[in-house]
């Protein structure tokens, strides 16, 4: 499917949705409360039926938290990006999508082991690399421990 | 002491994380019944470095080399996948010169890992012969890399903008022996292992992957394939010398421990075809870009390559910087791995061996 009728699809569903930045692939920026529905969707629909996450990962910015989604169809190959941005660093926590991917499962307690941002609902949300016991979380930017190298 | 007997209870058992058949420091917490597997619970991040918090205080050039310490079995299809993502964020294209020669090195690469994951196959199965038959081929590639790169396991060679240096002058004329050598030598394994009667028992019918289930947890790369899963991304995004070559992707549809075996035999014979097209048309060129500075300008990028596991995902957040705001690698391992429990439940011990040898995993990958 092409870019613009990904955008058209998408609008209908989410009204409020943003273009993202990406120039290799669509990307479509939504509220985090619309990315379980539109996930969904998007894995649903005969037209796209994106049903292969092959990333799930965040990044932490100025805005705050992006909790980014790579999908792509294993009938039509295209890709569709979807970026959650989650303005509240302190407490951030956005909806799972594991019961829609497995895989992404396991994506989602990486990124809660390294950002610390909780997935509502998840089966099994626990550290996955670090010891149950790790203070911070490392891959935020504010991230200081006895040890980091000062640049 | 009277020793009481509880045939009918479960226990839990740890393998791991210093265990033979793990290839690497990962434990499995088994919850066996007698000898027959329950559920399996991975725990992971015994060799976790943390290279991707590393890589945000590198600069892209520097972050390479720790591309290899990830899959070291696959160190120049990593190097290439950051090379990639940095040269299409600075909207570059290097000369066919260099294009050609990063895929004849991935597909040597290719080729090496298939080899020594052969041979420590049939060693987890118990068949030691196959060590030694896999490592006798595996050290011709290792001197071929070792002759051109300097290095035998961890080159990155392969760099932002082309190549650290041009290859040595035998370079074609040594691959185009390997692949005289290794066209004679691989039947061999077949006879060996393939036709084996015992290896057949122990491996057909053996922890059956549904293609639905690989999609769904991402099970991607010749473990992917056996499954008839379509995830070869040389066909389906093609970079580097790839769109000018034919590329068959080899698929299987039983899904069991044989046909992820099946497949990266067949695999080998596929990539040393791709050789064969690739190692006589070498055109001259440069063989770096002649770039002032190596920055990604501020954007997100995306890299998909075929790694010797499967799928590998370079994602790089820049602000325009020399180091990337958000380096993540989408590695294949992981995702390979955690289907493991669905594969091996309800088998014994020995068939949770063969499994697990046959995803081919390796646990710096894993953990990055």
């Amino acid at each position: 499917m092409q870019t613009e009728q990904l955008t058209t699809l998408i609008t209908s569903w989410v009204p409020s949705q943003q273009p993202g930045v990406s120039k290799q692939y669509p990307e479509f920026i939504l509220p985090a409360d619309q990315v379980h529905f539109v996930a969904q969707s998007l894995k649903a629909h005969p037209e796209t039926k994106m049903d292969y996450l092959f990333c799930l990962t965040a990044n932490d910015r100025k805005d705050g938290f992006h909790v980014v989604y790579h999908l792509t169809s294993t009938v039509y190959h295209h890709v569709v990006v979807l970026k959650v941005i989650l303005p509240d660093k302190e407490n951030p926590s956005v909806p799972t999508v594991s019961d829609i991917w497995r895989s992404a499962e396991y994506f989602e307690r990486e990124v809660y082991d390294l950002f610390g941002i909780r997935f509502e609902n998840h089966p099994d949300l626990r550290r996955l690399f670090l010891e149950d016991d790790w203070v911070g979380f490392p891959l935020r930017k504010d991230y200081k421990d006895s040890f980091t190298l000062e640049r | 002491m009277d020793i009481e007997l509880k045939e009918k209870e479960e226990y839990i058992i740890n393998m791991g994380p210093q265990h033979p058949s793990t290839h690497g420091v990962l434990r499995f917490e088994l919850c066996l019944l007698g000898e027959q597997v329950k559920y399996v619970i991975p725990h992971c991040g015994y060799i976790h470095r943390g290279i991707e918090k590393m890589c945000e205080h590198l600069t892209y050039p520097q972050l390479v080399h720790l591309t290899d310490r990830m899959d070291y079995l696959s160190a120049h299809i990593n190097n290439e996948a950051v090379a990639l993502c940095v040269e299409k964020s600075m909207n570059v294209e290097v000369s066919d010169r260099v294009k050609y020669i990063r895929t004849i090195l991935s597909e040597l690469t290719r080729i090496a890992s298939h080899q020594l994951w052969w041979s420590a196959f049939g060693m987890d199965l118990g068949a030691l012969t196959t060590f030694f038959y896999g490592l006798r081929d595996r050290e011709k590639i290792l001197d071929i890399f070792e002759e051109s790169t300097g290095s035998r396991l961890t080159q990155s060679f392969i760099t932002p903008g082309g190549l650290m240096g041009d290859v040595h002058p035998n370079f074609q004329k040594r691959v185009a022996e390997f692949i005289k050598y290794f066209r004679k030598k691989l039947p061999e394994y077949d006879q060996l292992l393939t036709g084996n009667v015992i290896f057949r028992e122990r491996t057909k019918g053996i922890g059956i992957m549904s293609k639905e289930d690989a999609i769904d947890y991402g099970v991607t790369g010749p473990s992917g394939r056996g499954s008839g899963f379509h995830c070869d991304i040389r066909k389906i995004e093609p970079y580097s010398a790839y769109p000018f070559v034919e590329v068959n992707e080899v698929t299987l549809t039983e899904g069991d421990t044989y046909a992820r075996y099946l497949v990266r035999i067949k695999e080998m014979w596929e990539s040393l075809n791709i050789l064969e097209q690739l190692v006589d048309n070498v055109p001259a060129g440069p063989i770096m870009l002649e770039l002032k500075a190596i920055k990604a300008p501020k954007g997100e990028y995306y890299q998909r390559v075929e790694t010797a596991r499967g799928e590998l995902g370079v994602y790089i957040v820049s602000d325009g910087g020399p180091s990337p705001a958000r380096m993540k690698f989408r590695s294949p391992n992981f995702s390979n791995l955690f289907i493991i429990n669905k594969l091996a439940a309800g088998h014994k011990i020995a068939d949770l061996v063969a499994i697990s040898g046959s995803l081919d995993l390796v646990i710096p990958d894993i953990d990055r």
